[in-house]
């Protein structure tokens, strides 16, 4: 039986993970600003010339763009690998990630069947039912 | 002084809110009133309020909250049960002419509050009570990630529990239901209190939820002993962890809802009233999203506890272990993907239903998973028989009859017969008195004599266990008969006197529940009494397995004098198999979080907001935000958090114990 010393009340797994996480490099900043610049001014060149006629192209193009930059901030600014944390840190946002779209998406596929079935509708035979 | 000025005093609170005229309520507060006196008198008399509040109150250390945790819970759980007592009563006897003894807005509190108080205030303390007190000394750490936070979430926890007794006594509870849905919590159909003495009371008590969940994940990622990697943490801190990962996910959903229909009660929005674009079944979707995960929140560090104890009680490791990990974790997950089961009758479509059905339905296959390893590490195990192996036995034969009346209500068109109907009311007692409230007792029984140095009186305790398993089935079995037959739940009145025999048989039931309880109590006092005779020297009373069996019993503060080296599952059991020899000398000083009252202060400021919101007193809710602010921020300039333990008090310690153990001084 090995005794372990550490005179704390932290164990020493949480002593030595601590530091663990970089701050980035130089470069890798860059890369994040440029692709986020990138990624911001497409969708409003897209808007104000109006490049594409169905504007709900339109939207999901600028929507997928969004989801790209979310990923580009919090890798390139936020240090997100699977290294920090001993991969905690990637585990947790991919579970948080998993449960924002579960409820969100969720609840708008259910409040929208609730919508569509329950609420009253000028033609109320004309609501579908699935 | 004039009307407007005594209304800018006391908000809306006025004589007429104290129930000088209901007999029932005057007669329990002047019992209250006068216990309360009683305890306070003897506690003045025997000089004993420094000692509580230096020892007890303020403390920091996770064993000590956790105690004051489930002694909140079992206090609430006194008066929870009371109310189930009195629904029982009233509907044993109102049929036909005989209206019963409780007028209806009397009874529609009592459900309420039922519901309430058992949930937050009985589940929750002690689920969070024992994974405070066992999990740290499980993974081999002296004390949880954030000390500090741990005494603010208990005492935020027990100033909703106050908030929601006050209300017994000033002004009413809410009428509501236990979720209090909108639009019938709105202001337009529920001006009173009620309402916002429940909003205000959640609140507050699931700030606390939510902070101790964070600490707790914290703790288990970041203080595990050296060596114990993930796949060697005991299972019930792997039920910990998923428990309090899914707290902190919902948590967030229901302080929204409530937050909403708050702004709805107090500036007039209207996200959940029935005018202008207001969606009440969203208030309904929102709470769901809470509401379901939290019975994996309560029941997972159950299933936690009875592997535990199956384990210990066979002299075995657990059964498939890892398969026990990854049905836990499989829960979580598939847990938050079923919360619509709550309303199928809302009328989402064959689509939406069909999803969220089979969606229920494949939860039952992680958790009979979990059946079969508990069943399998039994088999040809040498099983002892004593009351915390008699407990997890009576939860098995409970629990799945209650999970499989769960899996024929997760079919939707099954469930449009029986959609708020006393089956469903059966089957979600039988899952979580079966599941949760058998668990908990299980582990009240089985960490006690480590808690306190001796173990619970074992004939009490038997008749404790008795009591809670006949009366459940005896309680239980005719309300799933009546329910199946169409009665609806949350009636107070029934003209068909055929019925009645039912209710009659229900109502004995709770009485035999109520000799459980008795039991359970007085299993604690013979107990303590002939603590002499149940005294435990060793620290390890029952032959366990995991670390805290290796510290005294009760453990001293710093749970170790050495932190742990984790070379297996069974760490324990591992230690004494290879002859493990106590340290005897080289102690070191041990650094420790120091008390603080700061979150006894902070949680009285809570209470108070709380309670000024409720009555409309603006003077006093400003005033305790404002004061909220300020000692919040004040307590981050306390930089005087931690002391030491000196070496020779820890040397002092050991030899004590070395000396109790018979391995000289």
């Amino acid at each position: 039986m090995s005794l372990h010393s550490t005179p704390s009340v932290h164990g020493a797994s949480g002593d030595a993970r601590g530091d663990a996480h970089g701050h980035g490099s130089r470069r890798g900043y860059r890369i994040g600003v440029a692709l986020s610049i990138g990624l911001t001014v497409v969708p409003f060149w897209l808007v104000m010339s109006q490049a594409l006629s169905d504007a709900r192209v339109t939207a999901a193009i600028i929507f997928a763009l969004a989801l790209i930059q979310i990923v580009v901030h919090v890798v390139s600014f936020l240090h997100l690998d699977t290294r920090s944390e001993g991969g905690w840190t990637l585990l947790a946002f991919l579970f948080t990630a998993v449960i924002v779209v579960l409820t969100i998406g969720g609840s708008i596929w259910v409040m929208y069947h609730l919508n569509v079935n329950m609420m009253p509708t000028p033609d109320a035979a004309a609501a579908p039912m699935h | 002084m004039t009307d407007i000025h005594l209304k800018t005093i006391f908000g809306r609170l006025t004589w007429e809110s104290f129930p000088i005229h209901e007999p029932i309520l005057f007669g329990t507060f002047v019992v209250v009133l006068l216990l309360g006196l009683a305890i306070v008198g003897a506690v003045t008399w025997y000089r004993l309020w420094g000692y509580l509040w230096h020892e007890w109150f303020t403390s920091v250390d996770h064993k000590k909250i956790g105690i004051m945790y489930v002694i909140l819970g079992i206090i609430m759980l006194l008066r929870g049960f009371a109310d189930a007592l009195m629904m029982r009563a009233q509907q044993a006897i109102a049929f036909g002419a005989n209206e019963g003894y409780l007028p209806a807005h009397h009874y529609d509190q009592i459900f309420t509050a039922h519901g309430t108080i058992m949930i937050f205030f009985v589940a929750i303390p002690l689920v969070v009570g024992i994974i405070n007190f066992v999990m740290p000394l499980q993974i081999g750490a002296r004390d949880v990630a954030f000390p500090f936070l741990n005494n603010l979430s208990f005492w935020l926890t027990a100033a909703g529990a106050v908030l929601t007794m006050v209300s017994l006594f000033v002004g009413e509870f809410a009428r509501t239901g236990w979720l209090s849905y909108a639009p019938l919590a709105g202001l337009a159909y529920s001006p009173d209190t009620g309402v916002d003495y429940y909003l205000w009371s959640l609140q507050i008590a699931g700030v606390g939820t939510t902070l101790s969940a964070i600490n707790m994940v914290a703790t288990i990622i970041k203080m595990r002993a050296p060596g114990m990697t993930m796949m060697k943490l005991p299972v019930f801190c792997w039920t910990a962890l998923c428990s309090n990962v899914l707290a902190i996910a919902i948590f967030p959903a229901l302080t929204a809802a409530f937050f909403l229909l708050m702004l709805d009660r107090y500036v007039g929005t209207n996200f959940f009233t029935n005018d202008l674009g207001g969606a009440p079944m969203m208030y309904w979707n929102m709470v769901w999203i809470w509401g379901h995960p939290e019975v994996y929140v309560l029941v997972l560090p159950a299933f936690g506890i009875y592997s535990e104890i199956t384990s210990t009680f066979t002299g075995k490791r657990l059964f498939g272990y890892s398969s026990m990990v990854y049905a836990t974790v499989v829960i979580t997950i598939l847990s938050y993907l079923v919360w619509l089961h709550h309303f199928f009758t809302m009328g989402a479509g064959p689509a939406v239903n069909s999803f969220f059905g089979i969606a229920t339905m494949v939860i039952s296959i992680p958790t009979g998973a979990k059946i079969f390893n508990w069943l399998f590490t039994m088999y040809r195990g040498d099983i002892r028989f004593e009351l915390p192996m008699m407990w997890v036995v009576a939860f098995m034969l409970t629990f799945v009859v209650g999970g499989m009346t769960g899996v024929l209500l997760a079919i939707p068109p099954a469930d449009f017969v029986l959609h708020n109907s006393l089956f469903l009311v059966a089957h979600f007692h039988n899952v979580i008195i079966g599941g949760v409230v058998f668990g908990l007792f299980a582990g009240m029984v089985y960490w006690f004599p480590k808690a306190f140095g001796f173990k619970l009186d074992p004939f009490w305790g038997k008749v404790g266990f008795w009591g809670w398993v006949v009366g459940y089935w005896v309680a239980w079995t005719p309300i799933y008969v009546v329910g199946l037959m169409g009665t609806a739940r949350r009636v107070r009145h029934f003209d068909d006197p055929n019925f009645q025999p039912y209710f009659v048989i229900a109502a004995i039931g709770a009485l035999i529940i109520l000799v459980g309880i008795l039991g359970f109590v007085m299993s604690i006092v013979m107990g303590f009494v002939n603590r002499t005779a149940l005294r435990d020297v060793t620290g390890d009373p029952w032959d366990g397995r995991t670390l805290e069996w290796s510290t005294a019993s009760p453990p001293p503060a710093y749970n170790f004098a050495f932190l742990p080296v984790v070379h297996d599952l069974d760490a324990w059991y591992d230690m004494k198999s290879r002859g493990y020899a106590r340290p005897t000398g080289d102690f070191r000083p041990i650094h420790m979080p120091r008390n603080t009252g700061t979150g006894v202060i902070l949680a009285g400021l809570s209470l108070s907001l709380g309670f000024g919101m409720v009555w409309y007193i603006w003077w006093l809710a400003a005033l305790s935000s404002l004061a909220l602010l300020a000692v919040a921020v004040g307590h981050t300039f306390d930089f005087a958090r931690d002391t030491f333990i000196p070496a020779d008090v820890v040397a002092a310690t050991e030899v004590k114990r070395r000396t109790l153990l018979g391995q000289g001084g």
